[in-house]
């Protein structure tokens, strides 16, 4: 079915966040990379919520910290220093990431403001290990043309990246602070994106843009996308960390979904006569119904003396299993609170039973026990008495919010396009002043320094490749979009190279040997100018690019006449392909002599397999014919 | 109206302000390039220029706007001044030790103004438990601001005054004493504390944070925390300062008084025992002893008050070159006692030795002690160290320099007898020697 989105009053907004290929991170001199392998530091630590001016805490945050949420850093010495630690205050900001902000605000023309605050926003959830995520704004009220449509850019700031989680056992988060201090850049668009299409457009020539710099960092998860949307009738959804930009209008699709799902929920709740106040936080423990249970994840709970706590949820039946998206259920949503608040591992409910080794007399029994009508819903949790009264809690409350409509929430993105939930949305976002960083003032001089150099604009460069290198749209776009976009129009200039041949091996080439588990980014950019400049010469061929390339990526430390040496890939001298000419002839004296057309293909054959990728096709065949032709 | 209320503003910025009428906590609209931008007017650093104008916008970012001819700044509306209202104090646990809480300054008794991020002195009862609940589990707490100073400061007159507060503390029966101090200088005040609070019958608590309370991340929740659980129930009653033992959050180590030193700049785990180990370590809310040298709690002490310290005495580092009439200014000045930061065992240059000798003939009394900061001095190993103590000065063991400095202060604040005061330096009265190095 078509869905008119901009008849449903779609609204979206896209914060785009890439980490910049700078030489050190935001706040210190450590390395901007991540680590493999075990931690060579790691410390414990726990995160307190402040109180604001105004009285106010954080409340997911509290509660996550009045269970004694505990953060376990891990660190190694190269990537991390005392500042990402937080046992020393940050140095000050990072000028280089600052002039690539800059320059993408200019390409966007933005205004800029005349002098920056580092500013700090509260984060709890242990990805800081301050407590806060230092940020300042570079430029307001910028636009792009996405197509032919104008889409104002209301903030471009420069962040610096979180820890990433690397577990979570109960209480106790893992965090890596490899990441932390990276710095980011974030592009925020005005809510005017009304189609799912049209989020990836908009992401895409964002992206492009961030590209042109040459100043950012590629590759899974150097891109994040955060969207915000809403749709009349329902809530303004925050959807956090989509990594994948094809992923971007499915993520709206389904969301837009979801909402609709849930309107339509609460309309038949309503139409039913169920009212909030019916929903009661009530407990049952109905432990002794399962003290014989086949259902294994019940019986795992009765035997680490946990309970089994119900919930009853009048005139809900049938809903808990109704579908929201793809194998996304109410129930799952439900599920979804119950982890959050009461970290439970799930829960169970009666749309979906008997099921799980839970039998039809079990439910039955539960049903008496509860004292519930058949129209009723129940849901279960087998946990500590504490953890299971807190999940059923945020069940009944979600069940709440079920009959009022769609909640506002922060949802973290699945790799389906799906989305879970995440937290209530934070309040108005808590900022004070960096106090430990002074503000930078943008001087003329600087911008003088930026605008001098600004590269061209996507569209412009688009241009310049197809009308200058002779290349076809398909590749320009290809090029473009490649990390080697730079160097292509080095090797061109330097080298005698058709520009589409280096295009093609930039690209195409790059790309297939990439799908085959080449690992191309360990040759470097000086190498892959050397080979060209060779091929330039006459002194390697077209054909052995490709194997050189290779064995280039697997002997890192290795130079490209080490290559040319180690596999035989040198050109051959006239002399020397003379010389194989004729011993191939002259083995084949006798076929030779019978008929010359025939023998060509042979002698041909023989030849170019003993000289593929160290003399070029024409070239043999030529001196072949001659030969043949002054052979007697 | 006062220049101050304009906070950090001056030249052609304040000028635009007070054009547009605005005031510090307005909300105001600054046109330029033909865009417009409104938020609340934000104080400006001391050290700021002139010429920027900084607002919060509406998304809670600060940012800075040039004030030029081309800048158009109006007032749009009256600032609601933020009020912090903590909750009410929770009802207190009869049951409980007392203890009471005495702020001298610094990080650990600030907080922050989220809007501007200055940070402000505070701790106050109601304050301490809106920030710190669980004290309201540990202790009744009663709350004093002494101070509000940062530690940098203090000077042996404050000593003093703390020491005073402290017996008045001890005086009205509570169970511990707790501290609040900025970290800088908390080595000397609780050496000071050591030598003037004599015969105690609890625990007396300094405590310190490295990271402001205004982060979640701060060590000072934690460290109080750990104050308290001391000052209310370990079974010791010495002068100790209880701070992060590592990085990390889960323990708070006990240092005694006059064995301990700032020795890093910014780490939570700054302070360390030097010579001697830690009386304590404070895991889970539990408190497990390291040593059994210590003076038991017993409500039966009589405390013995000797709060008074004199300030003519130097401690004076030596350094290849130094110029040795230092030590002669400080003689010409009425000093009355020179602690000696020497090399290695305890040794300085030749070239001071005329300086030294002619302070110990002006009745200056002359102590040795080691800038390698861990170790004790020997003077007998060396012919320089053996010159050294002929011309009078004396050897201090294993006893920090800063230590060293502060109990001379306050000897020489108990008498004026020359050989007594020697005699005194020499004694071991707060465990400030240690008469085992251990490894």
């Amino acid at each position: 079915m078509e869905v008119n989105y901009e008849k449903l009053g779609l609204k979206v907004g896209l914060e785009i966040h890439q980490q910049l290929d700078t030489s050190t991170k935001l706040f210190c001199n450590c390395k901007p990379q991540l680590f493999k392998g075990e931690p060579e530091i790691t410390f414990l630590r726990r995160l307190r919520p402040t109180q604001s001016e105004l009285g106010q805490v954080d409340p997911a945050a509290y509660f996550e910290f009045q269970k004694g949420l505990k953060i376990l850093y891990e660190a190694n010495s190269e990537t991390s220093c005392l500042v990402e630690m937080d046992e020393e205050p940050p140095h000050p900001l990072n000028m280089e990431a600052v002039e690539t902000v800059l320059t993408v605000a200019l390409m966007m023309n933005a205004e800029l403001v005349d002098e920056i605050h580092v500013m700090r926003k509260t984060v709890i959830d242990g990805s800081n290990t301050t407590g806060f995520q230092r940020t300042c704004i570079i430029a307001m009220n910028g636009e792009i043309k996405v197509g032919e449509k104008t889409v104002p850019i209301q903030t471009i700031c420069l962040e610096e990246d979180a820890a990433r989680k690397t577990g979570r056992e109960g209480n106790l988060i893992r965090y890596r602070i490899d990441r932390l201090g990276i710095p980011l850049i974030e592009v925020t668009t005005a809510p005017v994106i009304h189609s799912p299409k049209e989020a990836e457009e908009t992401a895409l020539t964002i992206g492009k843009i961030l590209r042109a710099t040459g100043k950012v960092k590629r590759g899974l998860g150097t891109i994040r996308q955060d969207l915000n949307i809403s749709i009349e009738n329902g809530a303004l959804i925050e959807i956090k960390g989509v990594q994948e930009l094809e992923l971007l209008p499915l993520v709206v699709k389904y969301e837009v979904q979801r909402q609709l799902n849930l309107i339509k929920i609460s309309e038949e709740l309503k139409k039913i006569g169920v009212k909030e106040e019916d929903v009661k936080e009530e407990f049952f423990d109905v432990t002794e119904v399962f003290r014989n249970t086949n259902c294994k994840v019940i019986r795992k709970a009765l035997s680490q003396n946990k309970i089994v706590l119900a919930l009853k949820l009048p005139k809900f039946k049938g809903f808990l299993k109704r579908e929201l998206v793809p194998n996304f259920r109410l129930g799952t949503e439900m599920a979804d609170y119950a982890r959050f608040w009461g970290k439970v591992g799930g829960i169970f409910h009666t749309d979906e039973l008997p099921a799980y080794g839970i039998t039809k007399e079990e439910v039955e029994a539960l049903r008496r026990k509860v004292k519930t009508e058949n129209q009723d819903a129940i849901v279960l949790v087998a946990d500590s008495p504490e953890n299971a009264k807190d999940a059923l809690k945020a069940v009944a409350e979600r069940a709440r919010q079920a009959i009022r409509g769609v909640p506002e929430e922060t949802r973290a993105a699945n790799p389906d396009g799906t989305t879970r939930y995440m937290r209530p949305r934070p309040g108005a976002a808590r900022m004070y002043p960096e106090t430990d960083i002074p503000p930078i003032k943008i001087t003329k001089e600087l911008l003088e320094k930026i605008k001098t150099a600004l590269p061209e604009l996507p569209e412009q460069k688009l241009k310049r490749l197809i009308e200058k290198y002779g290349l076809n749209m398909k590749l320009a776009n290809q090029i473009m979009d490649s990390e080697y976009a730079e160097l292509f129009e080095i090797i061109v200039k330097e080298t005698k190279v058709q520009p589409t041949t280096v295009a093609v091996f930039l690209t195409e080439t790059m790309k297939a040997l990439k799908r085959e588990g080449v690992q191309i980014e360990k040759v470097s950019k000086d190498k892959i100018m050397e080979m060209f400049r060779l091929l330039g010469k006459g002194e390697l061929f077209k054909e052995a690019m490709q194997e050189i390339f290779v064995w280039l990526s697997k002997h890192e430390k290795e130079s490209v006449q080490n290559a040319i040496k180690a596999l035989n890939l040198k050109a051959l001298s006239k002399e020397e392909l003379e010389k194989i000419i004729n011993d191939t002839i002259r083995s084949n004296e006798k076929i030779v002599k019978e008929n010359k057309a025939k023998a060509f293909g042979l002698i041909m054959g023989i030849v170019m397999k003993e000289v593929r990728g160290k003399a070029d096709a024409s070239t043999v065949s030529q001196l072949i014919r001659q030969k043949l032709s002054e052979h007697p | 109206m006062s220049e101050n209320e304009f906070s950090g503003y001056k030249g052609e910025a304040l000028k635009a302000i007070r054009k547009a009428g605005a005031n510090i906590g307005d909300l105001i609209r600054i046109i330029r390039n033909g865009q417009v931008y409104e938020g609340i007017l934000i104080p400006r650093s001391e050290y700021g220029d002139k010429e920027h104008v900084v607002i919060k916008l509406k998304n809670g970012y600060n940012v800075g706007f040039k004030i030029t001819s081309k800048t158009k700044i109006e007032k749009v509306g009256e600032g609601v001044k933020p009020s912090f209202t903590p909750p009410p104090p929770p009802k207190q646990n009869p049951e409980l030790p007392k203890v009471t809480i005495i702020s001298t300054g610094g990080t650990i008794a600030s907080r922050v103004d989220y809007r501007t991020g200055a940070v402000r002195p505070a701790l106050t009862a109601s304050d301490l438990y809106s920030v710190v609940p669980e004290l309201g589990e540990i202790a009744r707490i009663e709350a004093k601001i002494l101070f509000s100073l940062f530690s940098e400061n203090i000077t042996p007159k404050h000593w003093t005054e703390i020491a005073k507060t402290v017996a008045e503390e001890i005086s009205k029966g509570v169970n511990g004493v707790v501290i609040a101090h900025g970290t800088d200088t908390m080595g000397y005040t609780a050496a000071a504390l050591s030598f003037a609070l004599q015969n105690l019958p609890v625990p007396v608590i300094l405590v310190g944070s490295q990271r402001s309370a205004d982060r979640p991340s701060s060590d000072a929740a934690t460290n109080l925390i750990g104050a308290v659980t001391a000052a209310s129930k370990a079974p010791f009653a010495e002068v100790a300062v209880a701070m992060h033992e590592t990085t990390s959050d889960t323990t708070i180590i006990l240092h005694k008084g006059t064995k301990v030193r700032k020795c890093h700049t910014s780490r939570r785990d700054t302070f360390k025992s030097v010579n001697s180990t830690p009386i304590a370590r404070i895991k889970d809310g539990k408190i497990e002893m390291l040593t059994q040298d210590y003076r038991k709690r017993n409500s039966k002490n009589r405390l013995v008050l000797k709060p008074k310290f004199n300030e003519k005495v130097a401690l004076i580092k030596f350094y290849p070159g130094i110029n040795p009439s230092i030590i002669d200014w400080f003689v010409d000045n009425g000093y009355k006692g020179i602690i000696l930061e020497g090399t290695g065992l305890g040794h300085v240059g030749r070239y001071c030795f005329e300086s030294i000798r002619n302070a110990v003939e002006h009745d200056v009394i002359v102590g040795m002690t080691s800038q390698c900061i861990w170790g004790r001095v020997n003077m007998n190993v060396y012919n320089q160290g053996r010159d050294l103590q002929a011309l009078g000065v004396i050897p201090l063991g294993d006893m920090l320099a800063e230590t060293a400095t502060v109990k001379l202060m306050w000897i020489l604040g108990q008498t004026q007898n020359i050989e007594e005061a020697k005699k005194l330096l020499k004694t071991n009265i707060a465990g400030e020697f240690n008469p085992r190095t251990i490894f």
